[in-house]
């Protein structure tokens, strides 16, 4: 009995031990090595099309922006990646403050307006997102023209939001930049003192907006037309509702590309023209059309339905700025409200 | 009953043989905490202080320490009564019930946390929290408690009883203080397990001190923060490894020679068989049957349910291997310091088992993060290669295998090692040829726990794993992220289901 037993165990051991192995065999050099902060889901089919469009060999490292960047740093001179494409502006922002990010070349910084890449010309954005408000149509009938009226006493538990999430960290930073910091820090109390139910990200504050839980909730345009993708229109109760110009509700932060430091120059070489792939024509409205995101070339327009970005007439504001995220984290955990 | 030592010519020190692998498993499994001295002091000990003196810091730690005690008690409140139920008394079907009450393992806190969620939005916060991880927790009490009850010998319980004592006061003087040390080895893994968990208390949005260290990642982009705040994570770890080790004591329950126990005999229940049956339906449909309705329901719901079933089957297949390496690589590494940790005394003994734990309570980022640190440094090759990975498992899941090996090594009778001893046996030959043998069943039982916790391990499998391979958590992880939901309840669903054959397996394993 124990002598099968200890048999057992070691055949295990032996076959686990091989199981890697076997593997193993499958991680050759590859051309380009894109670390995507980008889900997977939303920008696989774009990638398997760059890779024919560059002509080489792509492979994708998948991951959450932020810890992927913490990764970069972690690596630094010996990253295995050559482009870096982050869900937002400050895990690229915060790389460039590190000197982590080669410069690009002005012909690819120029094909998209200045307010939607790096100063220092070292990232670029490649779609944008929009912060808005999503209703419940049944429980507020006019949502309220500017999110400084979110802190009026009217809206008191009626309000979603998700603290801990980069993007609405991010629209905190830049009413900083916008407001001073003395008056983002009485809008934050403001909404405080309204009690408001914090979500763990965006598709859950969207999910209580649905259900009534709560009235009205801050967040990114393309989560309520995912959603309507996936559930049909007639099976959502919320509606998207754009701020007026140059609210900071309204704020329009980027999905970006930087080039890595450390890359060879071949990866460097395949990672710009990646770079330029995905400001290209088919690419812009590959972000328009399948992730409901604002293509930010020129010459490509958004998604039918949605209003035209020149018309939101978004904050102005240099999202290089946003990666003084630490400040915002201190001032919203100061104010309580994570 | 004592338990005396695999004692080479009467000192108290551990073989080489033993010592030389252990120090090797230890040195490993402080890899992380070499890189959090790096990081954490990156500013200086003075920035590293102001990070920790920060009073939201002591809020957090109570917060995470007053959430464990809360499922550690839950924990032990449904492991130990489960376990007394199915082994000791004649409930019917007593063979199903454990394969069931092993298998909420197989649930990630994540999915467990997303089903309650989704049931009741208003269970989020310390509620919901404490419910999810209980109900995935429990098995790690359940599991050694119950082995324990089996291999306790009916005899001692019998002569409490020929000497006048009720049925219960025999149960509570005989045979409870027999579980303690069982019991609170379990405790003690669902404590680090909930210091370190992410997935329940993020879904939940109960601010702990692991979702701080996530947060200060995301936040800062900076290190330095979450480093320091890792090194707290440490600290109690080894100061909950302490005071479990001083709450069981160093008293064995090995009997003398196996083969004699009989089973007990079970008690009958009588009017109390309805109620026992109720609880045991009430807890398994709560941590089972309830999170695979939920997915069931999102299988049915949502167009995004497109089965990619080559998708689906390379994931779980990757899953399987990777899990496996782990578990083998975690199990061997386990067994010498097990061994050490169960027969010797003395600061190595101590020393060795609190550094398998090192790793435990800590964020799988934080240790993903560290071996990113080392590898790229030292040792370029294996970095985002397989055997970094299965590493990582090492790390973050050697106390499972630990202690698991050293209660299954505590319950082998050691006089069977001094005899071999004696007649002249090396210390290798005893371990291969008695201690091993004798532990075999539960060092493969250990061996199934960590291939569980293997399979559903995310973050560290994110920053570590091959460019390109998907384990089923990282899909369940890619498709969760868009609010795919449909998409993600088939990978999901295979990975309890993949989970539920090693916890079957768990359920069933007698000693």
């Amino acid at each position: 009995m124990t002598r099968s037993w200890s048999h057992r165990l070691a055949a295990f051991v032996a076959v686990a031990a091989l199981v890697p192995t076997l593997t193993a065999c499958s991680g050759d050099d590859a051309g380009l090595v894109i670390y995507s902060g980008r889900n997977q889901g939303l920008v696989e089919p774009i990638l398997q099309k760059l890779e024919k469009a560059i002509g080489t060999k792509v492979e994708v490292r998948y991951g959450d922006s932020a810890e992927l960047s913490a990764q970069i740093l972690e690596e630094g001179e010996n990253t295995k990646a050559g482009l870096f494409f982050s869900q937002d502006a400050g895990a690229l922002g915060a790389l460039s403050k590190e000197d982590r990010l080669a410069g690009l070349p002005q012909a690819t910084l120029d094909r998209v307006d200045a307010a939607y890449r790096s100063a220092k010309g070292d990232w670029v954005g490649v779609s944008g997102r929009v912060r808005v408000l999503v209703y419940n149509p049944g429980k507020v009938p006019t949502p309220p023209a500017s999110v400084h009226d979110l802190v009026k006493p009217e809206w008191k538990g009626k309000i979603g939001y998700a603290p801990t999430n980069a993007s609405f960290q991010a629209f905190v930073t830049g009413m900083r930049v916008l407001e001073g910091d003395e008056s983002t820090r009485k809008w934050l109390e403001g909404l405080k003192a309204n009690s408001p139910k914090a979500y763990g990200n965006n598709i859950e504050a969207l999910d209580g907006v649905d259900s009534g839980e709560v009235s009205i909730a801050l967040l990114n345009h393309y989560y309520w037309y995912e959603r309507v993708a996936e559930k049909g229109e007639a099976s959502v109760t919320a509606k998207v509702h754009y701020l007026p110009a140059g609210d900071p509700g309204g704020l329009v932060n980027v999905a970006g590309v930087g080039m890595l430091k450390g890359a060879d120059e071949k990866q460097s070489e395949y990672a710009q023209k990646a770079a330029d792939y995905l400001l290209s024509e088919e690419a812009q409205k590959y972000f328009a059309e399948d992730t409901k995101e604002y293509p930010l070339a020129a010459g490509v327009s958004q998604a039918k339905g949605l209003p035209a970005l020149s018309s939101l007439n978004p904050p102005k504001i240099d999202l290089g700025q946003l990666d003084s995220l630490k400040e915002t984290l201190a001032m919203i955990q100061g104010v309580g409200l994570v | 009953m004592h338990t005396t030592a695999l004692r080479g010519s009467g000192s108290n020190r551990p073989p080489l043989v033993l010592l030389v692998p252990a120090c090797a498993a230890a040195l490993l499994a402080l890899l992380p905490l070499g890189y959090l001295g790096v990081r954490a002091l990156d500013r200086g000990v003075g920035y590293a202080w102001d990070v920790i003196a920060d009073g939201r810091t002591v809020v957090l730690l109570a917060r995470s320490l007053g959430l464990a005690a809360v499922v550690v008690l839950g924990s032990l409140v449904l492991g130990v009564s489960l376990a007394l139920l199915i082994v000791r008394t004649a409930v019917p079907r007593a063979g199903l019930w454990s394969v069931l009450a092993t298998l909420p393992l197989a649930v990630p806190s994540y999915v467990a946390a997303f089903a309650w969620l989704s049931a009741a939005p208003g269970l989020a916060g310390f509620t919901g929290a404490a419910l999810a991880l209980t109900l995935v927790s429990f098995p790690y009490v359940y599991l050694p408690v119950a082995a324990t009850l089996r291999g306790i010998d009916p005899a001692q319980e019998e002569a409490a009883r020929s000497l006048g004592l009720g049925p219960m006061a025999a149960l509570w003087r005989v045979t409870l203080p027999q579980l303690r040390p069982a019991a609170a080895g379990g405790g003690l893994l669902v404590a680090l397990y909930v210091l370190s968990d992410f997935g329940a208390v993020s879904l939940m949005r109960y601010d702990t001190f692991t979702r701080a260290i996530h947060t200060s990642y995301r936040a800062s982009f900076d290190r330095t923060p979450a480093a320091a705040l890792s090194v707290v994570l440490v600290v109690m770890t080894v100061a909950l490894v302490a005071a479990e080790a001083r709450s069981r004591g160093r008293a064995g329950h090995a009997r003398n020679g196996r083969g004699a126990a009989r089973p007990a005999t079970p008690a009958a229940l009588g009017r109390w068989r309805v109620p026992a049956l109720g609880w045991l339906c009430v807890v398994t449909a709560a941590a089972v049957a309830f999170p695979l309705a939920t997915l069931a329901y999102w299988l049915a719901v949502g167009n995004s349910a497109t089965w990619d079933g080559a998708r689906l089957a390379a994931a779980a297949w990757t899953t399987l291997g990777v899990a496996a390496a782990g578990a083998a690589l975690t199990t061997a590494l386990a067994l010498p310091v097990g061994v050490i940790a169960a027969r010797y005394r003395g600061r190595t003994a101590h020393l060795l088992e609190q550094a398998a734990y090192a790793g435990h309570a800590l964020p799988g980022i934080t240790v993903a993060l560290s071996l990113v640190f080392f590898a790229v440094r030292y040792a370029r090759p294996v970095y985002q290669e397989l055997p970094l990975l299965i590493c990582a498992y090492a790390v973050l899941f050697l106390p499972v295998a630990v202690a698991a090996t050293r209660a299954a090594v505590l319950q082998a009778p050691p006089i069977l090692e001094d005899l071999a001893r004696s007649l002249g046996r090396t210390p290798l030959r005893v371990l291969r040829e008695v201690t091993v043998r004798l532990a075999a069943p539960g060092v493969a039982a250990g061996a199934a726990l960590t291939f569980v916790v293997c399979m559903k391990e995310l973050p560290a499998t994110l920053l570590l794993r091959p460019t390109g391979m998907d384990t089923l958590a990282i899909r369940l992880w890619t498709e969760t992220g868009t609010g795919s939901y449909a998409a993600a309840a088939p990978y999901a669903a295979a990975l309890i289901l993949l989970a539920a054959i090693p916890s079957y397996l768990l359920g069933r394993h007698r000693p």
